[in-house]
């Protein structure tokens, strides 16, 4: 691999392509070439670097010097000050502020902060994300290799169930065991499905993945296809995510140029191809089921199980469904071996999990630690505390379906095991961090909103449960609730619970339950005493009417 | 009032473009709908009807579809379409002010489109930007870290 004096990365998110940035790029392109520079600097484009105030931003390393926004007319400065006389170019540096975790993780690599443990974001923001040779100097494509030189399909299942990988998407399953349930069946034709429908709220690693890394998936799946006798994937990215769709569509091109996706892989009798399939703004697609009727080109309502899609699916056929990240550590597990999986994290949950850090915390973003580390050392070491002023009071992990942490449990190791055994989940890896000014009831109340909103409305548990919830908590945050009604609310998150069709359904009532478990005084004083505590609801009827039947969209004052 | 209804021969010109792009395959329905929804601001009754001809797919099973997922529209919008994020991640730092002075200046409610077919406010779930939350979106700009003193400002850049 060449070595380079100097690294320069150009911010390449939606807002900075908008201001420009391509334009930058190619500018910069332009003038390392007229200074002769071309074999020392090394240029590339990287994804969302986390600050958007100042885009698009240009930075130098080894010097991690942070320039924005730059304009292609300033690019000469630039690279004649910096690059050339090796001095900070002045006047272009990007303010200092609004410093998020992915600054933040960019300058450990220069060891200010303690490093992190990264598998599935390895080359994330690292690599130009459009450039497959980048990807395979960085190893890329060699797992694939491996898997079709040197093993058989049982060989790989055996390899990923010794890793001990379990699923990602928040449910903790063991991969390997749904690859071999997959595997094990007969069936002419069998697809492998990457869910990419990320919508909890507070959950971003998978974007970070397909945006910064997207060959990693198409290997992933491609291995995924052999193991389990597939010869057809599809990529169920949400609608919203437009710049990972047109990353991964160009990367699958790219891949099918150079042999490594299409007919004969490798010169083997292997074939696979990827599709590319975009959500349309439906939360319960995320539910693999759902998925499946969506791409069927259906209304996303989860099925009955079983039958499971590992024998039932897709067009009635095996499916595997597996989410980004837990895709993500196929490759490394296949180069390096399972034993060396398991040097990371907790026993019964090896390897690394992504956090997204948010909330009332100094630094937000991403990281990527090893299973087992506690929240109090997310918050402290990677978050770097508390904002200024203000005290933890809760956490609420993996987005909406997660639970509420309270500080009791803040040194409960963060694996799939432990947080089982202190009935709480572990979810998605969203860590909304919360200090003592956010209000239970109001919280629970917006999480409980956000299932009523995106409730498919098939099974009456969950609608109709989720729309009571709503109205009872929105009475207590405005000084209206009875003592009764937190029975009510306890019963109907455990009807919920039990009687609900699919996982939305299933975990909806648990903000309550949890409020109630570990924040009773708190509620209670904003029925006894009509105060809200954290002084954030009103405690007075709102004088508003519910337009719940009015569908969206409609013309208002005519 | 008046928000432009569209033309019959554009509508069946988008149609056109997008099965073209994706196949007449009853799998490439969503991708399908989400080009022509982007491309006509909405989803006219006759884009449905010939996207049903197309794809051979019941009229019934096209409307379900166009009516389930949130980021299609079967009724003209405003031109300026502000999505919220409602999410819990972007309430807590702030998104309730930001919403209520997006509220005040606006004049509408959830929903809604303004009498001069200029703005649609909706409120969405998670946006996948926390990072930077309070987060709302004008057509495709993304504004994170929104102060309520700034939405005046950001909604007089579009016209």
């Amino acid at each position: 691999m060449k070595t380079y004096r100097a690294m320069v990365l150009v911010s390449g998110d939606s807002q900075s392509m908008e201001r420009g940035a391509q334009q930058v790029y190619a500018k910069l392109e332009e003038e390392i070439a007229a200074f002769g520079l071309q074999d020392e600097i090394s240029l590339s484009m990287v994804i969302d670097i986390g600050r958007h105030d100042a885009t698009p931003l240009v930075i130098v390393y080894p010097d991690a010097v942070i320039y924005g926004p730059i304009a292609p007319e300033n690019v000469h400065t630039l690279v004649d000050e910096h690059l050339y006389k090796g001095r900070i170019a002045a006047g272009l540096q990007a303010p200092l502020k609004e410093m998020t975790g992915r600054i933040a993780w960019l300058s450990a690599r220069k060891g200010t902060l303690p490093a992190e443990q990264r598998i599935v974001l390895e080359r994330a923001g690292l690599i130009d994300p459009e450039s497959v040779e980048d990807y395979i100097i960085n190893d890329g494509y060699q797992a694939l290799g491996k898997v079709l030189a040197e093993m058989t399909p049982a060989d790989v299942i055996a390899e990923l169930e010794k890793s001990g990988l379990r699923g990602r998407g928040g449910a903790g399953f063991p991969t390997g065991l749904k690859w071999k349930f997959v595997a094990k069946t007969t069936a002419d034709q069998k697809y492998v499905i990457c869910n990419a429908d990320e919508s909890e709220p507070g959950t971003f690693k998978d974007r970070l993945i397909l945006e910064g890394d997207p060959h990693s998936i198409i290997e992933a799946m491609t291995i995924a296809g052999y193991a389990v006798g597939a010869s057809e994937g599809y990529i169920y990215i949400r609608g919203e995510y437009s710049l990972a769709q047109e990353r991964m569509h160009r990367a699958i091109l790219k891949a099918q140029e150079m042999g490594f996706l299409g007919e004969h892989i490798f010169e083997t009798d292997f074939n696979f191809k990827i599709h590319i399939h975009s959500g349309a703004g439906a939360y319960i697609c995320g539910e693999e089921t759902a998925l499946i009727e969506s791409i069927e080109g259906k209304p996303g309502v989860p099925r009955s199980r079983p039958p499971f899609p590992t024998t039932n699916g897709l067009w009635g056929k095996p499916t595997l469904v597996n989410n980004v990240e837990t895709l993500a550590n196929v490759p490394a597990i296949i180069r390096h071996g399972a034993s060396w999986y398991h040097s990371f994290g907790t026993p019964s949950s090896p390897g690394t999990k992504v956090y997204t850090m948010l909330g009332n915390i100094n630094v937000t973003g991403v990281v990527e630690v090893p299973m087992g580390i506690t929240l109090r050392e997310i918050i402290t070491i990677y978050a770097k505390g508390m904002k200024k002023g203000s005290s933890f009071k809760l956490a609420q992990t993996g987005g909406s379906s997660g639970s509420v942490i309270p500080t009791s449990l803040q040194d409960t190791p963060m694996d799939f095991d432990s947080f089982g055994k202190a009935g709480v989940a572990l979810g998605s890896g969203a860590l909304l961090i919360c200090d003592e000014d956010t209000c239970v009831v109001d919280l629970a109340r917006v999480l409980v909103n956000f299932f009523r909103v995106e409730s498919c409305g098939k099974c009456g548990p969950c609608r109709i449960g989720s729309q009571r919830a709503y109205e009872i908590l929105t009475s207590i945050t405005e000084g209206q609730g009875t003592l009764k009604d937190l029975d009510t609310l306890l019963e109907l998150s455990s009807n919920m619970a039990i009687m609900s069709n699919c996982g939305l359904g299933q975990t909806a009532g648990t903000p309550m339950a949890d409020i109630l478990k570990y924040f009773r005084a708190e509620v209670e004083a904003h029925i006894r005493l009509k105060v809200c505590p954290a002084g954030v609801c009103t405690m007075k009827p709102h004088l508003h009417i519910e337009k719940v039947f009015e569908p969206t969209g409609t013309i208002a004052k005519q | 009032m008046t928000v432009a209804t569209v033309d019959g021969q554009v509508v069946l010109e988008a149609v056109k473009k997008a099965v073209k792009e994706h196949g007449a395959t009853i799998d490439e329905l969503i991708p399908i709908l989400n080009d022509v929804n982007r491309a006509l601001g909405y989803l006219p009754a006759q884009a449905l009807e010939e996207i049903s001809r197309q794809l051979r797919v019941p009229k019934s099973q096209l409307f379900a579809v166009s009516s389930f997922y949130s980021m299609f529209s079967t009724k003209p919008r405003g031109r300026h379409i502000i999505q919220f994020c409602e999410s819990a991640p972007c309430h807590v730092v702030g998104g309730r002010q930001v919403w209520q002075s997006l509220l005040d200046i606006l004049d509408l409610e959830s929903g809604e489109t303004s009498s001069d077919g200029k703005w649609t406010l909706v409120t969405t779930s998670c946006l996948g930007v926390c990072g930077v939350g309070p987060v709302f979106i004008i057509d495709d700009d993304i504004y994170g870290n929104v102060a309520p003193g700034q939405v005046a400002e950001i909604l007089a850049r579009y016209s």
